[in-house]
């Protein structure tokens, strides 16, 4: 098992920002038309983290005109350019599917001060 | 000339390529092998040359191997299986081969024993479709009709249920992501017979497309 780390080693950034379920983040992603390159944001709840290695993935949630989206990311990615956090939130479990049901003020996560 | 080596199978993980693309790879540790014994038309009636992998103690080779790497003069191996080539005047005896004789972009063929699944039905052994789960069918994975009342037997060859797995399974034309001879790693695009730390046998594909 260790060598399959080995193997991945290579293929992890090496700085990841440190940011957990619940804070509020935005994701550069880059995306190719083409023969051009461009930058996407993305910002939202980050709702859940998945996996270990080379192959976690994160997923965000966010509301856009009313209708509910959700992207997950390959954290490792060179497409996932950067991620800022934008707001720390609190909350009390590792998944936050519960999201998924709320709308409005209740879909809201409290923020960390 | 065609090429070839034994390895062990590490496992798979996903890593990406210079796009950005997810590429799943499967990690073999592959060789290195040394060669034990060649093989020629004029005493063994064919050509070929056969290797050794995985360097054990002496203690677990059981005699007539022991005969046998000693005449050649080489460490002993815990694998020794031949592979068929054109000349085997190329190679020597005590000879290692490498990681290196695969290179990127290389595709190969792998054989390997797949996984036992134990006594299979019919619908995992060889796809057939289920029956109806509800509405009072009663006919859920069943294998349905064996043949017509004519012959009045059953014709050899009829797919039934029965042991699946634990046999030599080829998967060709693999693309080589990575071939690492430093730390004797191999990766392999997609997925190959076998469990982790199965014995594995990579060659040239022998239907690889012909470039240009």
């Amino acid at each position: 098992m260790d060598l399959i780390k080995i193997v991945e080693q290579e293929y992890m950034k090496k700085e990841i920002p440190d940011f957990r379920v619940g804070d509020t983040v935005r994701v550069d992603f880059k995306v190719i038309e083409g023969n051009r390159e461009r930058i996407q944001p993305f910002e939202g709840i980050v709702i859940k983290r998945q996996g270990s290695g080379v192959r976690e993935t994160f997923t965000v949630r966010r509301i856009s005109y009313g209708v509910a989206v959700e992207r997950t990311f390959p954290l490792h990615s060179p497409c996932v350019a950067d991620i800022k956090v934008i707001r720390r939130g609190k909350v009390r479990r590792a998944k936050l599917y519960y999201l998924r049901q709320r709308t409005g003020k209740a879909a809201k996560v409290k923020s960390l001060t | 000339m065609p090429k070839g080596l034994l390895g062990i199978k590490v496992g798979m993980t996903q890593i990406f390529n210079d796009k950005g693309e997810l590429i799943p790879v499967t990690a073999v540790e592959a060789g290195p092998c040394q060669v034990i014994q060649k093989k020629t038309v004029e005493k063994d009636g064919y050509n070929a040359i056969q290797v050794g992998f995985m360097e054990i103690d002496e203690r677990k080779v059981n005699k007539p191997m022991k005969g046998h790497f000693k005449k050649a003069g080489t460490k002993m191996y815990r694998y020794v299986r031949e592979f068929r080539v054109d000349n085997p005047d190329e190679y020597e005896v005590g000879q290692e081969i490498k990681v290196d004789i695969f290179s990127e972009g290389d595709k190969v063929d792998v054989v390997g024993t797949s996984k036992g699944k134990g006594f299979a039905g019919g619908i995992k052994r060889h796809g057939f479709k289920r029956g109806p789960s509800s509405h009072g069918s009663r006919y859920h994975r069943r294998p349905g009709s064996l043949g017509a009342k004519g012959p009045a037997r059953v014709f050899k060859g009829r797919k039934m249920p029965g042991h699946k797995g634990v046999e030599r399974v080829t998967i060709q034309n693999l693309e080589v992501i990575k071939s690492d001879a430093e730390k004797n790693l191999l990766l392999l695009k997609g997925s190959i017979p076998g469990p982790k730390k199965g014995l594995v046998i990579i060659k040239e594909a022998i239907k690889a497309p012909q470039q240009g």
